[in-house]
């Protein structure tokens, strides 16, 4: 039975709900979630930053054997996407068919359900991205 | 009635999933005659979609032609009967998507097909009374049809967005009036704990349907001083595609000011958006200076009309981001099995 950690879903929200992350103040590495110190530089200093929407797809792949808690939306497809400002983000790909993507295909973020909790119910949404419209 | 001081529309957005299936599908299931379908064909949700994704989805597109900062949005109404949770409120996630919290009041609405049309009277009336600045008001469904009836034909998924203010300068067009017609109707209703509505069949037209729209709008006209002369462009709610042109003649509209409006045959009915992407395809193409009626119907029942005038910046804006029919257009066909998947309809 899949549950999801609450707490932990919680305090992810702002990167998955909107791309907001936080970039090291001494040397510019970007961290999805807040970290306590950089893991390039070692600081402690950082500021919140939005990431680009818009990107491009670099790779992806089908995956046809999902981990716990991913069956539902199995076959799915999981993509490395190059933002517009360079950072590199591993995402799910949806609203498509695996035949319709082409490396260096242009793709936006989007918000989608990624799964549920088999127990309490409770639904986590995060980005996605798909083709651009 | 309600005269508005000055309520602005300043972001407006649809979306529709991309998936769909065609009535002759569902027909081919149930063994109905293929030649009098309510609708062509109805878009679907995909496996990861829900109402609180799609509204998200026409939210952002409102955004896009806003361009105004979320944070300044001070009020986030949803209107649906197909919200995620029970308790829990789905204006929340929408707002926290957005990046419009914490200083906001969200809410979600409930009003069958109207609840979208009922979040926007209540978000003008917030901004006109200067309550808040900004206030975004949803009409969102993933609608439920019993496999098998009537309503399977027609029920859809979508939702549209609008961003409500007070400057003009801002505005796509002018909400110039509003009122609403309201009795108790039991024409559709779902209880606690069901998964699909009952309905009274036939008895959804004359008494509930065409009743409440003709009173709203005639009440809406002769109250404000409007008459069907001074309107360029008529969207009535869509359960299918016959009932929003019966209304018309019975209003006696003009068909030609209905059909840019009408996407029923398209996409389906998507409930508590339906009549409002109705009003988002007008807007794709009205000139400024037109004026456009819109009328919804909610079961159980009751019609919020509106009086609405294009404003000069819908020509700056309209193309800040993508047309409904670029949704619209955008679909993969699917048959019955993946439908029922993708809906939920296979119980395990």
């Amino acid at each position: 039975m899949f549950r999801i950690k609450i707490p932990r879903y919680w305090r992810h929200k702002d990167f998955r709900y909107r791309l907001n992350a936080w970039r090291c103040n001494h040397c510019g590495e970007v961290h999805f979630f807040k970290p306590l110190v950089c893991r390039k530089c070692r600081s402690r200093e950082f500021n919140q930053v939005s990431l680009p929407d818009t990107g491009k797809l670099l790779a992806y792949t089908v995956v046809r054997s999902p981990p716990e808690g991913f069956e539902a939306q199995s076959p799915y497809i999981v993509g490395i996407v190059e933002l517009d400002d360079g950072t590199r983000i591993l995402s799910q790909i949806t609203d498509c068919h695996p035949e319709e993507l082409k490396k260096g295909m242009r793709v936006e973020a989007t918000l989608r359900k990624i799964r549920e909790d088999d127990e309490d119910k409770i639904i986590a949404y995060c980005y996605k991205f798909r083709p651009t419209v | 009635m309600v005269r508005m001081s000055s309520v602005v529309i300043v972001g407006y957005g649809g979306y529709v999933p991309r998936y769909r299936i065609k009535g002759e599908e569902i027909a081919r299931i149930w063994g109905r005659d293929r030649s009098e379908l309510p609708t062509e064909e109805k878009s679907v949700t995909g496996l990861d979609e829900d109402t609180v994704t799609l509204a998200v989805e026409a939210a952002r597109i409102a955004l896009k032609r806003a361009r105004i900062p979320p944070s300044k949005i001070g009020a986030v109404h949803v209107g649906t009967e197909s919200k995620p949770y029970a308790v829990k409120p789905s204006g929340t996630i929408v707002a926290e998507a957005i990046g419009a919290v914490p200083r906001i009041t969200a809410a979600d609405f409930e009003f069958a097909c109207k609840a979208g049309t009922e979040a926007l009277q209540f978000i003008t009336s917030l901004v006109d009374a200067g309550r808040i600045e900004y206030g975004l008001a949803i009409g969102a469904d993933t609608a439920q049809g019993r496999p098998g009836d009537a309503l399977e034909f027609t029920a859809a998924s979508g939702a549209a967005a609008f961003i409500i203010g007070k400057n003009k300068n801002e505005g796509v067009a002018e909400i110039e009036a509003w009122t609403s017609y309201v009795t108790d109707t039991p024409d559709f209703w779902r209880r606690e704990y069901e998964r699909y509505p009952h309905h009274t069949a036939r008895f959804t037209g004359d008494p509930a349907y065409f009743h409440h729209i003709v009173n709203s709008v005639k009440n809406l006209l002769e109250n404000d001083g409007y008459t069907l002369n001074d309107v360029d462009y008529v969207v009535f709610h869509q359960p299918n595609t016959r009932f929003p042109l019966v209304a018309a003649r019975l209003l006696g509209v003009d068909l030609e000011k209905v059909k840019p409006g009408l996407v029923v045959g398209q996409i389906g009915n998507t409930y508590a958006a339906c009549s409002l992407l109705g009003l988002v395809r007008v807007l794709d193409q009205a000139k400024p200076g037109q004026r456009i009626l819109l009328s919804s119907f909610g079961s159980g029942a009751g019609s919020d009309s509106y009086i609405i005038r294009v404003l000069e910046n819908i020509k700056l804006k309209r193309d800040l981001a993508p047309p409904l029919d670029k949704f619209i257009d955008r679909k993969t066909y699917i048959d019955y099995a993946i439908y029922a998947r993708h809906r939920k309809k296979i119980l395990m």
